[in-house]
């Protein structure tokens, strides 16, 4: 029987963590001189190393260790003055040397802490550590129903991806989340990602694989002091998945605990479609990595004069950003929010810095821009729209030469063309008519084509003006402001 | 020509005396008289080492300044890679395999105008120190060809006493080049561990392999050095700094006068264990590098006693990682790939067939160290005698210059004779401390023991290479040639 979340929260208390792997956007792979750029014909970002060709061996990207301090940095973590890298050993077709290369015991960054709000909570998520290692190649397994390995007739391996540099942050357990533990976790990599975009480190893309988490979750009996077993959700490529992950997690878990059994500790796999989660390999016969200090690889010695200069250096955080924005537009933590969420801060930000009234340039981003981008299945920030010409609809707006649903229209014909605002203008010949010699006429002319609706206003029912207004609205092309046009139809009809 | 050293053959070549062309071809002729019986060659490029030497003749004839070893042929121990060469690592797992790509040190000697003859016989991805190990079957040694030429580099080792080759590269990973030209009777030095470039040699164990020069002469030996020694951006290992002198070492030595180096013979490296005869060939030795004016004094390094132990947990460890790749999916051997194995499957089976039994022994070994629970107890604890062994040395080094010990305990043995391992480990003794510090070593002939080469092992602290190269001159010019005993094959 499937419990509902509210049976589990009385009974159980969650526990989650994260691991997320974030590729970055270096120029070059992390060990080798390949182009680290995503995508490409299949196998032409490689060379003797990230094809671990016999004799090939690797040298550290330093700008990959760089972006590895700095994100360590943005997440209070300490930097480690000295590390290595190490071996992780397992056979699959799509690492080419059968071990990647990675950190074990000795991470470049440790102990750090990021803080989330939820609902006016804050809730500190611990990060146990932040290390560097290489991506695998990607296997595309051709034939077979499942498009897995098993069934499949043959396989496919693009090395492109192989040796392109990947940081993992690994939180520590977080618990005392309890209902919005699913929330916090969400919350959680919502924060992230704009840290990381804020750096400047990655893509953050995760429908492009640039950020994938995997989310571990165990239940403990309420009041109960010791955690229960935990099992590991990989394959969840969006925030809502983040979401749904650990939630559809915490019914099964409830549900078994509730029949009597063990939770088993295993990999399991998050269904998109579903939004559950399906069991993978099994822990019991993970592999043993046979983890050791990689011996071709120098340590890395970061000293304490560098980590203090990238310190210096580092932009302002999304969380003190936010605050500032938030305090200095006298604006909500939802409104705030709801920029965030629309992923348009920065494009209010500089809209208002271009003369706009913030209010409007916030109105116009999260509001139709969003909308439209949500149409297209768009980043509002790939659009097409800058904040320049968001910033000249909004003074045409304020001005009187446009009316709302005009600039509106104007936002769609950039769309449509590239076109900026004010060629749209000229070629759609968009302009407010407020030329009253110009509406008297229309009027005149609607009352004339629809004697009844006139008759009708004349006899009181002044709601029938709605068909004349429509009438001279559509002869003007919509260009009319429909308040006056009213206004004067009532007039010649004597009801003003 | 072929008995030339490669220093007189270079300076003909500059001087006009003999073209490059017909060098190659005289060498190339020795190789098809007797490599039936050595075996050294596994590939004999003889289309390339032509063109080769035609291009240094071309280069001479144009007016353009020559390398200083332009035009003299070169033998490569098979485990460097080599563009468009087959390149087996003395493995079946490899067969057919033609790299895409120059190891920095081929494209060094390339550069420099060595001409590349072929590539020569190893034990299995260097594991060895007979030669048995390849699967390609051995090669024999020159001296006696019932007997080991040496290993891991045992192909280099006989081209070159067999006059197949004046120069020849090798890879020493705990003695691969020393003990291979002890028991041949040449010159082989191993480089302080970051002065070659480690890029493109197939790695055996990477904190340990070291790619280094076999010569008939102690100079040949130091000319072939200063061309492949220096700092390369694709080794992060590779130490950044100026190569040590070594030939400038080996023409002072080769004056002969070593007063006032310090040397320090190393009590755990000879006694019990040792031949007789090497034991007595090395003692000569000894006292010839008193009589050129060096100081004596007995070291004792007493961690060295567990040299052996620390090794063969290192090396394995890390062997049974570097040896991962070879999984069939992207090159090299593949079978059981029928449509109805599984990948495991035709990974599992095509590593059952390739790798042989000292591969496979190596790599369980290590896999075992490093497994989880036991990489304290194996691999951790081998890296703590690791730096004690280190420690040694620096100690030793506070009051010697150098350091000898004979280079092997035993003559060349037969083919065939060792059969258990842990005798074959033996042989290593006495090269494995200075692998395992890193430090630089040279084996030159010392003498003959049953009518077979002694060498003398000559360890200097790291980058000293040229403290190695100046004694070692300075004692080749002390003592009759041993190479001129080696009977006509």
């Amino acid at each position: 029987m499937t419990l509902t979340y509210e049976d589990v929260l009385a009974k159980y208390e969650p526990v989650f963590g994260l691991e997320t792997h974030v590729e970055l956007n270096t120029k070059s792979k992390m060990f080798c001189g390949c182009s680290a750029e995503f995508g490409g014909e299949p196998n032409t970002h490689t060379c003797p190393v990230c094809l671990g060709l016999p004799g090939a061996i690797p040298v550290v990207n330093g700008a990959a260790v760089e972006a590895t301090v700095k994100i360590g940095l943005a997440l209070n973590c300490s930097i480690a003055s000295w590390c290595r890298f190490a071996r992780k050993n397992y056979f699959y077709p799509d690492m080419p040397k059968n071990f990647q290369i990675s950190q074990y015991d000795e991470p470049l960054c440790f102990d750090g802490y990021l803080d989330v709000e939820v609902d006016g909570t804050t809730y500190r998520v611990g990060i146990e550590r932040v290390h560097m290692e290489e991506d695998t190649g990607k296997n595309t397994h051709i034939g077979g129903a499942t498009g897995r390995i098993h069934g499949a007739e043959y396989s496919l391996v693009d090395f492109n991806r192989a040796g392109i540099p990947l940081i993992e942050i690994v939180t520590k357990p977080v618990p005392g989340t309890g209902a919005l533990a699913p929330q916090v976790a969400k919350a959680y990599v919502s924060a992230l990602r704009d840290i990381l975009r804020t750096l400047g480190v990655s893509d953050v893309r995760m429908e492009q694989g640039s950020l994938r988490c995997d989310v571990n979750t165990s239940l403990a009996p309420a009041g109960s002091e010791q955690w229960g077993t935990r099992t590991e959700t990989k394959n969840v490529n969006s925030l809502r998945s983040v979401e749904r992950a650990v939630r559809s997690e915490m019914i099964r878990q409830a549900g078994l605990l509730d029949a009597g059994e063990k939770i088993k500790q295993e990999t399991r796999h998050f269904q998109e479609t579903t939004g559950d989660t399906r069991p993978g390999r099994s822990k019991e016969e993970a592999t043993d990595y046979r983890y050791f200090p990689e011996p071709d690889l120098v340590p890395i010695s970061a000293s304490a004069e560098w980590v203090e200069q990238l310190r210096a250096g580092l932009p302002e955080l999304p969380a003190v950003r936010r605050k500032r924005l938030t305090d200095a537009y006298g604006i909500s933590a939802d409104e705030m929010q709801a920029m965030l969420n629309a992923g348009v801060v920065d494009l209010v930000v500089e809209t208002g810095e271009l003369g706009a009234p913030v209010a409007e340039a916030r109105n116009w981003w999260t509001g139709y821009l969003t909308q439209r981008a949500n149409e297209r299945e768009a980043e509002v920030s790939e659009l097409g729209m800058s904040p320049a010409q968001v910033a000249h609809l909004i003074s045409l707006v304020a001005d009187g030469t446009l009316s709302t649903a005009l600039a509106r229209q104007a936002v769609d014909g950039v769309l449509e063309t590239g076109e900026d605002v004010d060629a749209v203008i000229a070629a759609k010949g968009l302009k407010r008519v407020s030329d009253t010699g110009a509406l008297e006429v229309a009027a005149d002319a609607a009352i004339a084509a629809d004697p009844d609706a006139a008759t009708k206003v004349r006899d009181g029912k002044v709601a029938a003006v709605g068909a004349l207004v429509g009438a001279v609205m559509k002869a003007t092309r919509g260009q009319a402001d429909a308040a006056a046009v009213r206004e004067i139809l009532l007039a010649k009809l004597g009801q003003a | 020509m072929i008995t030339w050293s490669a220093a007189e053959t270079a300076a003909k070549i500059a001087a006009g005396e003999v073209c490059a062309v017909e060098v190659a071809q005289a060498h190339l002729e020795r190789i098809a008289a007797v490599d039936d019986k050595v075996k050294a060659f596994l590939h004999v490029d003889t289309e390339g080492a032509l063109a080769a030497a035609a291009a240094v003749d071309a280069k001479r004839a144009a007016g353009e300044r020559l390398s200083p070893l332009a035009g003299v042929p070169l033998a490569m121990k098979d485990v460097v890679v080599t563009k468009g060469l087959p390149t087996t690592s003395g493995s079946k797992i490899l067969q057919g395999w033609r790299p895409p790509y120059d190891a920095t040190i081929t494209s060094k000697i390339k550069d420099a105008g060595i001409v590349m003859l072929g590539k020569v016989n190893m034990d299995e991805f260097a594991m060895g120190s007979s030669t048995e190990n390849s699967a390609y079957g051995p090669t024999h040694n020159p001296w006696d060809l019932t007997k080991i030429p040496g290993g891991s580099s045992g192909g280099s080792s006989a081209a070159v006493a067999a006059y197949e080759a004046p120069l020849s590269i090798g890879t020493d990973t705990g003695g691969s080049i020393r003990q291979p030209a002890a028991v041949t009777g040449i010159v082989g030095h191993k480089p302080t561990y970051g002065a070659v470039s480690r890029y493109g040699l197939i790695a055996f164990s990477s904190s340990l392999d070291q790619a280094g020069p076999f010569a008939r002469t102690v100079l040949d030996a130091a000319l072939l050095h200063e061309v492949i020694a220096g700092h390369d951006p694709s080794d992060s290992t590779s130490l950044d700094v100026p190569v040590a002198p070594v030939v400038t070492a080996a023409r002072e030595g080769g004056r002969g006068d070593l007063t006032g180096v310090r040397v320090g013979v190393v009590k755990e490296l000879g006694g019990e264990g040792y031949q007789s005869g090497v034991t007595a060939s090395f003692e000569a030795a000894v006292a010839t590098l008193k009589s050129l004016g060096a100081e004596v004094v007995e070291v004792s390094c007493p961690s060295f006693d567990y040299a052996l132990a620390a090794y063969y947990l290192i090396a394995p460890s890390e062997c049974s990682s570097n040896l991962a790749r070879f999984d069939s999916v992207r090159y090299g051997l593949r079978v059981g790939d029928d449509g109805n194995n599984s990948l495991e499957d035709v990974m599992s089976l095509t590593r059952e067939a390739g790798f042989g039994p000292e591969v496979k022994r190596r790599i369980m070994i290590g896999t075992y160290a490093l497994s989880s629970g036991y990489y304290d107890a194996y691999y951790g604890q081998a890296q703590k005698i690791r730096r004690l062994i280190a420690n040694d040395f620096e100690a030793a080094f506070g009051s010697v210059d150098v350091l000898v010990s004979p280079t092997t305990p035993t003559v060349a043995f037969g083919i065939g004779e060792v059969l258990d391992p842990l005798t074959m480990y033996q042989n290593d003794l006495a090269t494995l401390p200075a692998s395992l510090a890193g430090v630089p070593a040279i084996s030159v002939p010392c003498g003959l023991a049953d009518g077979l080469p002694v060498g003398l092992q000559i360890i200097a602290p790291t980058l000293q290479d040229d403290r190695c190269y100046r004694v070692g001159a300075a004692f080749e010019a002390a003592i009759p040639s041993v190479l001129a005993n080696i009977p006509e094959l």
